[in-house]
């Protein structure tokens, strides 16, 4: 167990609850990530994983419960504040979410175009170095449905660090790739990471991925946080679900 | 079978389930007109609001209006040309041939003027931008856009809903402009009317009012019918199969919606 924080966490979810009409998707969750960690969100489908990184942004509202981010309750914000915590954060959608009428290059300087002022070699000199942070060059001009669904991950992370945020999240990074792929964007998450020193937050269901670049996970089931720390702890962590989730995995894997 | 398939077998009272269904219906009808009404409301709110990207507006005015230039001066020369065919057989049998024109340039630029270019616009422009934008809600791309800090009303449906607002106008002045040519096509060259007769006849009876009657209701529809499309696309779920099901919807929604404003339309014009 690590000592007491000296700094305030980045993100900290207290007491959150959301149910969508009869249904409890999320049941009180409490979670800390600290400044520069990452951290794994792990759990099986419909267990609220999504709801979770939602409301961590704002795209939704809970019915109960407080979201700090970077000192701010954003639960209560309006659009306009909002949309100025958001620009702390960069996300990395599920299936890339690129903007498929527009080539990379207009994909990764999109921010940059709408919330600053630089001129277009600005612009041209800033996207390279996104891109050469996750390993890209000479893509600028593809379209997204020409690229390879690790490339357009890639393309994906250089589009969310573009205007250098603070947090990074990351929405089922490896869901659906080939185990090339993924340990190719699980590497990209750990090299972002160390290049640009921001806090990650990665949802998933893949453990083995989640083993390699979390410094913290936290296993999410029925709407509840009931295990988390750092993924050595809690290979041997006994709660049941838990290790029944994980024993799938090692008897599948080794 | 257990006693609850008893109860939900033939024996229920079928006025319970029709009572049922009505109700579900209205209800779906009022949740889509209150969903239009505040979507309406977003997108005034959001346009009157700075970043203004002009360079998107131009580009929906361009999709919207300049692509179906063509299409609704050829729709618009075949109405007429349709409209003065059918009121000639019929003054033909009382001696009023010389009423041709007006009649056509009275129905031309009051009414279907304005419905046709509407559903042209709905038929060429609005199906693409329901499937676009559903396509971008399914594939997360507006949730990126929000993620980004960029609100998606603004980025994405204003310039859709003005272009409707703005160009639906302009289409039916173009479509005035080919009826009432069509019109004169068949009544002059075809049927052998004087050329001063049509023109004396249509001039003394067709008034500016009426040109702006239609330019009104091409405003209202354009905007209607864009905004529908923009709505069923924004808020399409489901995949392929969602994307798909919410443009068959708002079709026939958005032409559903021309024929009952015209209507009412007419009514404050002609109470």
């Amino acid at each position: 167990m690590s000592a007491e924080p000296k700094t305030p966490p980045m993100i900290s979810v207290q007491d959150l609850w959301k149910s969508f009409g009869d249904n409890q998707v999320l049941t009180g969750i409490d979670l800390d990530i600290e400044e520069g960690s990452t951290c794994v969100i792990l759990g099986g489908s419909g267990s609220g994983k999504t709801v979770l990184i939602k409301h961590m942004i704002g795209l939704l509202k809970p019915d109960r419960g407080k979201v700090f981010v970077d000192g701010e309750d954003i639960v209560p914000m309006d659009d306009r504040d909002l949309e100025r915590v958001r620009r702390k954060f960069g996300m990395v959608f599920q299936g890339a979410a690129l903007f498929d009428s527009m080539t990379v290059y207009e994909n990764v300087s999109f921010a940059l175009r709408e919330h600053s002022e630089l001129s277009e070699d600005e612009i041209r000199a800033k996207v390279r170095e996104k891109l050469g942070v996750v390993g890209l060059q000479n893509v600028e001009e593809r379209y997204p449905a020409e690229l390879s669904g690790g490339m357009r991950k890639r393309v994906g992370l250089a589009r969310a660090i573009v205007l250098d945020p603070k947090i990074v999240l990351y929405d089922e990074p490896t869901t659906g790739l080939d185990p090339i792929t993924t340990d190719y964007v699980d590497d990209m998450i750990v090299t972002a990471q160390s290049k640009l020193q921001v806090t990650s937050v990665v949802i998933s269901h893949d453990i083995a991925s989640s083993f390699k670049v979390a410094d913290k996970v936290a296993f999410l089931f029925k709407g509840k946080i009931v295990a988390q720390g750092p993924p050595q702890e809690l290979r041997h962590n006994p709660h049941p679900e838990l290790q029944h989730f994980l024993q799938m995995w090692f008897e599948k894997g080794e | 079978m257990t006693t609850s398939d008893l109860e939900s077998s033939p024996k229920r009272n079928p006025l319970v389930g029709l009572v049922e269904g009505v109700g579900n219906g209205v209800l779906g009808v009022f949740q889509t007109v209150g969903g239009l009404v505040s979507l309406a409301v977003s997108v005034a709110v959001w346009t009157v609001r700075p970043p203004f990207r002009l360079q998107n507006l131009f580009a929906q005015f361009d999709f919207v209006g300049v692509g179906s230039i063509v299409l609704v001066a050829l729709t618009g020369t075949f109405s007429g040309m349709v409209f003065a065919t059918q009121s000639w057989s019929a003054f033909e049998l009382f001696g009023a041939e010389s009423l041709v024109g007006p009649t056509v340039a009275l129905t031309v630029t009051r009414e279907l003027a304005p419905v046709f270019s509407a559903l042209m616009v709905t038929m060429r422009a609005c199906s693409a931008m329901c499937t676009e934008l559903g396509t971008m809600r399914v594939t997360e791309q507006v949730d990126a856009l929000e993620t980004m800090a960029v609100n998606p009303v603004q980025y994405l449906l204003v310039p859709r809903v003005l272009a409707g607002l703005c160009m639906v106008p302009l289409l039916t002045m173009i479509f005035d402009t080919a009826g009432l040519f069509g019109g004169f096509f068949v009544a002059v060259p075809l049927k052998g009317l004087s050329v001063g007769t049509f023109v004396l006849r249509t001039q003394n009876l067709l008034a500016p009012a009426d040109i702006w009657e239609g330019l009104a209701k091409g405003a209202v529809f354009g905007f209607t019918v864009t905004l529908i499309a923009c709505y069923r696309g924004y808020n399409a779920h489901g995949g392929a199969k969602g994307v798909g099901q919410a443009t068959t919807r708002a079709m026939v929604d958005a032409a559903m919606a021309v024929f009952i404003e015209d209507y009412f339309m007419g009514l404050l014009f002609h109470p």
